[in-house]
Formats: C-alpha cells, sequence, structure tokens
C-alpha cells in the first residue's frame, strides 16, 4: 500500500493528467454512451425474435440490413431516373425544405414582429393565424398543386405553410415581452425604427424567435415525407412509397432510420444556432 | 431661483382606466437652475417617478409643461438621459457596446469614430469601469451595472441628467460608493442633475434643494428644502453635524408627521381574509 501510494506521487505530474483525462473519458461514455447502448441492444434483440418466426409480416433486423446492405454501403449511387443512392434521395429532401423552411423564416419574422408590435395588425391577423394554422400541412397540397400546376413549388409551399405558424407566433410573443425599459431606452435615445428593429428589438425577442424556428424546422422535415409521397420524384418521401409498393419493407425500415436521424440533426443545428445567437440574452 | 434652466410648469397628470381615472399629480410648479441638484422625494406610489418620466418626455403630462433651456419638452431624447432604477442595459452588448450605442448615436454628427471612442473610454473609466469593457451585463454585480448605466447617460452629454431611484436597487455599501461617485463626477462636470429617491440620507447628502411630494392621490409639492451645506461633503463628518441633522430631521417629519402613510395599511388589512376565514374556507 505505502509502496503503491510512493510510486503514484513521484508520477503524479504528468501521468496523473493523463489518467484523470482517461477517468473522464471512461465516466463520461459510461454515463452518456453506454445506457442508450443497452436500449438499442435490448430492442433490436426484441425486434429480431418476434419478426424471426417464419410468416412474419415485418423483416428482422439481420435481414434489414443483408436486404438494404448495398444501399448502405453506396448512398451516392445515380442509375438515372429515380433511381439513385439514399444520400441523393436525403438531398433532394432537404433543398426542398430548405427553400421552403427559408422562405418561412422571412415571412414569419416579418409578420411576427407586425403582429407583435401592432395591436390593430394583432386584432386583424391573429384569429386567421389560429384558424389557419390548424389546417393540416398535406390539405395544402391539392391547393398548391392547383394553384402552381407545378410539383416542386407546391412541395415548397406545404414546407412554408406548416413551418410559418410557430415562426409567426414565437416572434410576436417574443415582441411583445420586450421590457419596457428597453423600449424607454430606445426613446431616450431616439433610435429610428431600423435601429430599434436590429439592436433592440431582434436581439429581445431572439430567445423566443429561435424556439419557434426549431419548432419549425421540425415540422417542416415532418411534412417533406407526406408530400413527397404524394408529388413523387426524388425525395426520401418517394424513396419510401416507391419502396412500398415494391414490397421492400427493408428498405422502408433503412428510410425510416434516415429520416429519424436527418430530423434529429435538423433540430440540433438549429439549436445549435440559436445558443450562439442567444448567449448574451439572458437576463442580466 | 432667478435663472430657469429646468422649468416645471403646471404639470397635471391624470391616467385613465377601465375602473375610471386617477389623479396622481396636480399642480407641479418646479424651476432648477443650471448645475443645480434636486432630488425629488415622497412615499412610495406618491407619483415621483410619473413626474421625472414626464419631465424624460417618456409620459404625456394631461396639462401643463416643461421646459429646458427656453424649449418645450414633448418627447424623450439624449438631452434629457435618464438612469433607470434596474440600469436597462442591453443584456447582448457589452459593457463597451452598451455605451457606444448611445455615444454613436448621440455624437455621430460632432464627433469622429477617433473621438468617440475616446469618449467612450472616458465616461467608463470616470464611474471607475475601465477594467470591464469586454464584460456582459450578466457578467458584472449590480452595482457595476448601475456605474455603467451612470457612464452611458452621462456620454450623451444631457442638459439634465434624470436619476429615477438610481440607487435603489443596491445594498448599502454599494449605495454608499455610488452616492459618492456621483457627487464626485457633478462637481467635476457640473451637472444639472434631478434624482428620485425615498432615502432621506441620500436626499440630504446629496442634494442642493429637496423636493417633497404629497402622498397622492393628487399629489403635489409640499415643500421645498434648500440644503445650504458646503460641497466638497463628506458622510462622515456630517453625521455629527448639527446642520446635517436639522435637514434630515425637517425630510423626516414631512414625511412621518406630515405626511404619514397609513390609509393604505388600513385599507389592506380590512381586504386580507382574517386567519379564520381563510381556514373555514379551507
Amino acid at each position: 500500500m505505502s509502496v503503491s501510494s510512493s510510486a503514484d506521487s513521484t508520477g503524479q505530474p504528468l501521468l496523473g493528467g493523463w489518467s484523470a483525462n482517461l477517468q473522464k473519458l471512461r465516466d463520461s461514455l459510461i454515463h452518456n454512451v453506454l445506457p442508450p447502448v443497452i436500449i438499442l441492444a435490448v430492442l433490436g434483440a426484441i425486434w429480431e425474435i418476434l419478426c424471426s418466426s417464419p410468416g412474419a409480416a415485418l423483416p428482422p433486423p439481420s435481414q434489414v440490413v443483408t436486404d438494404t446492405w448495398e444501399l448502405i454501403i453506396d448512398p451516392f449511387y445515380d442509375y438515372g431516373g429515380n433511381d439513385k443512392g439514399m444520400g441523393w434521395q436525403i438531398l433532394a429532401s432537404l433543398e426542398r425544405v430548405a427553400y421552403g423552411y427559408s422562405l418561412a423564416v422571412v415571412a414569419g419574422i416579418s409578420l411576427g414582429v407586425l403582429v407583435g408590435q401592432s395591436t390593430w395588425a394583432m386584432r386583424g391577423l391573429d384569429p386567421v393565424f389560429q384558424v389557419l394554422r390548424t389546417v393540416p400541412p398535406l390539405a395544402w397540397l391539392p391547393i398548391s398543386l392547383a394553384g402552381f400546376q407545378d410539383s416542386t413549388p407546391s412541395a415548397i409551399f406545404v414546407i412554408f405553410i406548416t413551418a410559418i405558424w410557430p415562426i409567426i407566433i414565437n416572434t410576436s410573443v417574443g415582441v411583445r415581452n420586450i421590457p419596457e425599459d428597453y423600449r424607454n431606452v430606445a426613446r431616450v435615445l431616439r433610435l429610428n425604427g431600423l435601429e430599434y428593429f436590429t439592436r433592440i428589438m431582434l436581439p429581445a425577442a431572439a430567445p423566443y424567435i429561435f424556439s419557434g424556428l426549431r419548432i419549425g424546422v421540425g415540422l417542416s422535415w415532418l411534412a417533406i415525407v407526406a408530400a413527397e409521397m404524394l408529388i413523387g420524384g426524388v425525395g426520401i418521401g418517394f424513396f419510401i412509397w416507391d419502396a412500398w409498393n415494391a414490397s421492400m419493407i427493408s428498405d422502408i425500415v433503412l428510410a425510416l432510420i434516415y429520416v429519424g436521424i436527418v430530423g434529429f440533426f435538423l433540430d440540433r443545428m438549429v439549436a445549435y444556432i440559436g445558443n450562439r445567437v442567444t448567449r448574451g440574452t439572458a437576463k442580466g | 431661483m432667478t435663472t430657469r434652466y429646468l422649468s416645471i410648469e403646471q404639470v397635471d397628470m391624470t391616467f385613465h382606466t377601465k375602473g375610471g381615472s386617477s389623479n396622481v399629480l396636480k399642480g407641479i410648479n418646479l424651476s432648477v437652475a443650471r448645475g443645480e441638484y434636486i432630488s425629488i422625494i415622497g412615499h412610495s406610489g406618491c407619483g415621483k417617478s410619473t413626474l421625472l418620466n414626464i419631465i424624460a418626455g417618456l409620459t404625456d403630462s394631461t396639462s401643463g409643461a416643461v421646459i429646458l433651456d427656453g424649449k418645450e419638452v414633448n418627447a424623450p431624447g439624449p438631452d434629457r438621459s435618464v438612469v433607470f432604477q434596474n440600469h436597462s442595459l442591453l443584456p447582448w452588448l457589452t459593457v463597451y457596446e452598451n455605451v457606444a450605442l448611445a455615444v454613436n448615436k448621440t455624437c455621430a454628427r460632432t464627433k469622429s469614430k477617433a473621438e468617440r471612442h475616446a469618449w467612450i473610454l472616458k465616461n467608463l473609466e470616470m464611474v471607475g469601469m475601465g477594467h470591464a469593457l469586454d464584460k456582459r451585463p450578466a457578467e458584472i454585480s449590480g452595482g457595476m451595472k448601475q456605474r455603467v448605466g451612470i457612464a452611458r447617460a452621462l456620454a450623451m452629454e444631457p442638459k439634465v441628467l434624470l436619476l429615477d431611484e438610481p440607487f435603489g436597487a443596491l445594498d448599502a455599501l454599494t449605495r454608499a460608493h455610488l452616492q459618492e461617485e456621483v457627487m464626485r463626477i457633478q462637481d467635476e462636470l457640473g451637472n444639472t442633475v434631478l434624482m428620485i429617491t425615498h432615502d432621506v440620507d441620500e436626499a440630504v447628502l446629496l442634494s442642493d434643494r429637496i423636493v417633497m411630494l404629497t402622498n397622492g392621490p393628487s399629489a403635489c409639492i409640499g415643500e421645498v428644502l434648500d440644503v445650504d451645506l458646503p460641497r466638497p461633503r463628506n458622510r462622515i463628518t456630517l453625521a455629527d453635524d448639527p446642520t446635517y441633522n436639522h435637514y434630515r430631521q425637517e425630510v423626516l417629519r414631512f414625511l412621518y408627521e406630515k405626511q404619514r402613510k397609513v390609509e393604505q395599511l388600513a385599507e389592506r388589512r380590512d381586504k386580507a381574509p382574517t386567519p379564520e376565514a381563510s381556514k373555514a374556507r379551507a
């Protein structure tokens, strides 16, 4: 005991730091990585057992992997037409989401500011928003197809109309909650409209705006899969529908996993940007 | 007063609410000379802050006028900068940026970029905050925030500096410290200052004149006390000074004898449910 402790103390400066770091790494692995791995293994095993019996309607995970191995190892093949790798399918969907969501961000924040600033605009627009926001995303698709006469802008419009409501509502709440003190500071300094907007209103409302943006991006990803099933073409939604028509259930399972992971990263990305931007906005 | 730098003439303020209207201020008249330090003292709720907001232009008076340096005041502006009670620094800006926002807005025409930078630093150093330029308000103490608020207000080179209970949210030691800073700065710059306070010692220590408001509703100026103590003032020597204590007593007598605040307390006691009643309800 005494021997080992003296050996430790001599090697402390160099080895102590290393082993402490390793210890930390091991602790964080045990705390953060181990539980989900165990749960995944258990769920996978249950799935495997349930679907292994002959006559099971759905494939077990082992079969999903063998069936979709080509898709997994080569996500970026392109055989023309709709026959593209999963990477391309997801990128096509992400592109639509990017267009629709960007439009929703610009229009949503502008309308939110208007509704938050003007009581008259709020009284006029709020009932309209409250009704329209309950319309399910796909219900907009036929009317937008009729209006645009083309599938791509229709899909983008569905994304737009799905994502815009939480952005409008959160922005307007954020703008309405700007402390009176900040308004008074702006008035004493005689900030003009644009200066007030950029220097006071946007930063003060940023935490609210970003929570709207985060809900919005989640909703757009939900809507795109459904919309693509109906409009066809390249995209993860239609890929799933196509796989169903071809009875390739394993492909569907793989696609669902990809959809989930991409949605997760979209959400985290907006959250991360929000944290960076609103770092200083917490009450001082 | 012969020199009328700031004058408040027959200011009335009535708020209209759903339940009717309430007259907060009635017939306020006050003339302030250039370089004078005035305190406005009164019980909470008497309308002190409303009066300050009217002078700042943040609230419109129902009738009457505020005239500063020969011009009527109708809107807020940097010539009447305000130090708000809860500092009101913008939390997403650093200490430097908070003052820069004010300086760049108000001195854009009169100063070059380099001059503005030097001016921001000078004002922050004057309040002893030169060391924390890149800190955000959340990272500094309450007293420091208030210092930055004062620097921001001074940097606008106001004709009148309006202080709305500037030390009210601070602990006693920090408050004393900041009071001394304000006295030093006022000696140095000769600002005209109007301060709202409910602290008797603070009023006597800092002011040239103390304006005492009666209790609302329809508060008006009850008494005006000239504080004729030589400057610079030192709170420790003054503590034993009979003149100082006499002024203190005057203000205390006004607040606690002539304008005792008992009615509202009694009302509240009537309204509050008695222990028996709340027990019975439960």
